[in-house]
């Protein structure tokens, strides 16, 4: 029998468009009014990247990983990002404003939604103009005696100008900045200096041409132009 | 062949058909069973594989993935990838993860199997 209680309060319900009802100070709002992109829409290489810290010596679980990681996450991200939880907190259904670090000091304005959560995992999904179409998964599980913290990316660059950006140092950025995300949640659990260990697939090497007009709604495009409106700080 | 809470049955419709029964839960640990099913059900001649859902119980971020992952393998040997037996609430899952844009979804296996033809 379909446990269907259970699942309905782990997804978001369906939306067309996403809809933003608070925009928090310092932060932009260029998603509102943007539909959610799965890896089926996106336009490069498909990737799945999985990024995994074992909290050996560490006395958690993890329903306690998850529960520090999701109401704390924006703490956990490396310095120069910003990441805006609505105030309600990381619900299905939410939409979360994001300012990342780019290449020359552009900061990428986007947003993702809350696509799935429950008391191990949550997962958030990415709307048109995002760098990539799909979705990142945070999780924590029991392996080897340990409780492990992992995330992982499925993924294609949402168009040409993201799949070149990923293709000349992206790929190493996003390697990075999930590496070090996972450090600093293992630090605040108690592990410091823990190791990462990083696996990345290439889970489908066509690049989906018929895509390539995603560009229309590109990140790096509209958050150079909302830079360059008068009356903006410069890089955001 | 079952790993965790999910166990899959592989049918042959005809020729050219394969129905994969899932019964269970599909999570980020189910991969293996999936995958394995979708071996089975694709070899040699298989023009489309349909997934029977009537049986599942569960299904969690990590699964969905997994479908994502199934639908390249099925797009590389030039399959179609079809479903049936969802409910309301998970095909609702597949339209906000815009995976109905990709597997064609149907209210019966003798529909899906019309429409795999």
């Amino acid at each position: 029998m379909s446990d269907t209680r259970r699942s309905e309060g782990s997804w978001a319900r369906p939306v067309s468009t996403l809809t933003v009802t608070e925009v928090p100070e310092g932060a932009a709002n260029l998603v509102d009014g943007k539909r959610l992109l799965s890896p089926v829409q996106g336009f490069g290489k498909m990737w799945q990247k999985t990024y995994r810290v074992s909290l050996d010596r560490v006395a958690t679980t993890p329903e306690a990983v998850i529960s520090a990681w999701r109401d704390d996450f924006p703490s956990f991200w490396p310095r120069g990002n910003d990441f805006y939880p609505p105030l309600t907190g990381l619900e299905p259904g939410e939409v979360a404003l994001i300012k990342a670090a780019g290449p020359g000091g552009l900061k990428f304005k986007t947003g993702v939604m809350v696509l799935y959560s429950d008391d191990v995992s949550f997962t958030l999904m990415t709307p048109e103009g995002h760098m990539f179409a799909g979705w990142i998964t945070f999780s924590s599980h029991e392996a080897d005696g340990a409780t492990v913290a992992q995330a992982q990316v499925l993924m294609r660059a949402q168009d040409p100008l993201s799949e070149m950006g990923l293709a000349m140092g992206g790929h190493r950025m996003e390697n990075r900045f999930w590496e070090q995300t996972l450090r600093n949640l293992a630090a605040h659990l108690g592990k410091e200096d823990a190791e990462v260990s990083t696996h990345v697939t290439c889970v489908d090497r066509r690049r989906q041409w018929s895509r390539a007009k995603n560009v229309r709604h590109s990140v790096a495009i509209r958050s150079t132009l909302h830079m360059l409106k008068p009356g903006k700080k410069s890089a955001g | 062949m079952t790993q965790g809470t999910l166990s899959m049955d592989v049918r042959r419709v005809d020729g050219s058909v394969a129905v994969l029964d899932i019964n269970g839960e599909i999570t980020s640990f189910s991969e293996e069973a999936l995958m394995d099913a979708y071996a089975e059900g694709a070899s040699d001649g298989t023009k489309a594989v349909i997934l029977n859902f009537s049986g599942l119980e569960y299904m969690n971020s990590g699964g969905i993935g997994l479908l994502v992952t199934m639908l390249v393998r099925a797009n590389r040997a030039r399959q179609k990838l079809l479903a049936y037996g969802l409910t309301e609430h998970y095909r609702q899952i597949f339209e906000l993860t815009r995976l109905d844009e990709a597997i064609g979804i149907f209210d019966t296996e003798a529909e899906a199997v019309d429409a795999a033809a």
